[in-house]
């Protein structure tokens, strides 16, 4: 595995596999009393985002906290960056307090890899702007994975999962297609053209995805849906006329809903956007696994924090 | 997957199940006959010295730990028709080594449903030999619950203990030198039985490894 974790292309099989079989015995860790694994004991976490969070930035910090890691959360506002600290000095003055991982959120993209020429720490991806969001990727799979696993229903190679919305803006479906196409599954993006990412052709032609315009077509033929949030505070200008006309062409609504087959589970990385990319029916609906992805996100990152952390020797 | 125990690595260069033997380096210490026998009688000395299998749990410590405790309950059911409860108990986490190398994957802790509190917990593990799986074995038990009592059940002591640790139940005290490797293999692991004793190059039991 290598030092730091920027990017799902950082990943080969065997490490996504390594990661995926430790998050696994994580999980069980989950359901008991003592919440308690001494695996980093002594090793200190900062989780540094320029960005709001809630989910990601907490599961960070009790994946930190359960592996016996002091976890220390700086947010860019109320920090020196609103001073008008620059981002190298900032990370630069925080990783000489002594700090063994620095996770990651800044708005622009390639700030985590900027970040990880300057430092000694291992530098944890937490979403670089429009770019990539590793650990949503992989908790997203892992979820899928079990899923799949627990209906019976195969492997999660050679399934069809549709990522749908706001593919421009979207850090995770860049981490998801790269990944989920790395694990052999067939991925079809749908978005309006609009807020189809400019380049897209040639980009999913050479990495092995398919597009559409249409939901309605994918829909039937998907074995998992994942919706994706309109973000909106990225949005400067029209991308649809209104937000009725984006849920009537791009939303997961309740008449959608019937175009799936039962056993199909719908993703959603959060926060929701109730009634604008998807409607309540589908968001509680059996199938949905979004909760499940919460929990599974807790149990991936300690495994990433545990595999980057525990040992020495990582590769650079 | 990566065994836990140093002393469990399966052998890369080894031979495929079933073979004869011949081509492994050192010599067989214990067959798979005497191997048998001595867990039959581990079996009767838990049960004698629990007067019963009245409130037993094995753990085994993956990856070999795990079979000889599911063999050692089978025995136990044989003798007294109690079927007692099995379970695995991976000390990845709690080595004291973990810094030492690139992290290396947990492999599945499972505690039976009745759970450990209030039992008597038997460990049971390949090779005793620093010590220090056995010590990280009784850190992770302490998260996990409190049992009454804990003892420990080892197929071979081969000596050279770095804390103050012994077994309650041995199958084989085998006197080795450090620059020996103990190598246990077993049908369920490896597809065939035998406890082997061969010289160095050793990667493994090297001072502050666990065993």
């Amino acid at each position: 595995m290598k030092k730091h974790l920027l990017s799902v292309h950082d990943l080969s099989m065997d490490d996504v596999e390594t990661l995926f079989a430790t998050a696994a015995e994580m999980h069980d860790v989950q359901h008991r009393q003592v919440k308690k694994l001494p695996a980093l004991r002594g090793r200190t976490v900062i989780n540094l985002f320029f960005e709001d969070s809630t989910r990601t930035r907490s599961s960070f910090e009790i994946a930190g906290k359960w592996l016996s890691a002091d976890t220390i959360n700086i947010t860019g506002k109320g920090s020196s960056a609103s001073k008008g600290e620059s981002l190298r000095d900032t990370v630069l003055t925080i990783c000489a307090m002594g700090v063994d991982a620095l996770v990651m959120r800044h708005s622009a993209s390639g700030a985590a890899l900027q970040v990880s020429q300057w430092v000694d720490a291992a530098v944890i991806n937490a979403g670089d702007g429009t770019h990539e969001h590793p650990s949503q990727a992989l908790l997203d799979a892992y979820t899928l994975q079990r899923y799949f696993e627990a209906k019976n229903l195969g492997p999660l190679e050679g399934k069809h999962v549709a990522i749908v919305g706001d593919l421009t803006h979207s850090r995770v479906f860049r981490s998801n297609v790269g990944l989920l196409t790395k694990l052999g599954a067939r991925v079809t993006v749908v978005a309006p053209p609009t807020l189809m990412p400019s380049g897209v052709g040639p980009w999913s032609q050479d990495a092995g995805y398919a597009t559409s315009y249409d939901l309605d077509e994918v829909l039937p033929t998907a074995d998992a849906v994942m919706m994706l949030r309109v973000q909106k505070e990225r949005m400067s200008g029209g991308f649809f006329p209104t937000g009725r006309e984006y849920t009537v062409g791009y939303g997961l609504t309740r008449q959608r809903l019937s175009l799936l087959r039962q056993d199909v589970p719908i993703l959603h990385p959060g926060p929701m956007n109730r009634g604008l990319e998807i409607a309540a029916d589908a968001a509680d609906a059996a199938s949905s696994v979004v909760l499940d992805q919460v929990s599974a996100g807790v149990a991936v990152r300690m495994s990433i924090l545990y595999h980057l952390l525990a040992g020495e020797g990582n590769e650079k | 997957m990566v065994p836990s125990g140093i002393e469990q690595q399966p052998d890369q260069q080894g031979p495929p199940s079933g073979t004869s033997g011949e081509d492994r380096p050192g010599r067989v210490v214990f067959d798979a006959d005497e191997i048998a026998r001595s867990l039959t009688r581990i079996g009767h000395e838990i049960l004698e010295r629990n007067r019963g299998a009245e409130d037993l749990v094995l753990l085994g410590v993956p990856s070999r730990g795990v079979p000889l405790a599911q063999r050692i309950a089978a025995r136990i059911a044989a003798v007294e028709g109690v079927e007692v409860p099995v379970g695995s108990l991976d000390i990845t986490f709690y080595r004291d080594d973990l810094r030492k190398n690139p992290a290396r994957g947990p492999q599945h802790t499972e505690i039976p449903p009745v759970g450990i509190d209030g039992k008597t917990v038997v460990l049971v593990d390949d090779v005793l030999y620093s010590g220090r799986t056995v010590r990280a074995a009784l850190d992770a038990m302490n998260d996990l619950g409190r049992p009454d009592v804990v003892r420990l059940a080892v197929l071979v002591d081969r000596g050279h203990r770095e804390l103050p640790i012994r077994a309650d139940h041995v199958g084989k005290n085998l006197p080795s030198a450090r620059s020996e490797r103990v190598m246990v293999r077993l049908a369920e692991t490896d597809g065939y039985e035998e406890v082997r004793i061969a010289e160095g190059p050793s990667n493994v039991g090297r001072k502050g490894e666990q065993a």
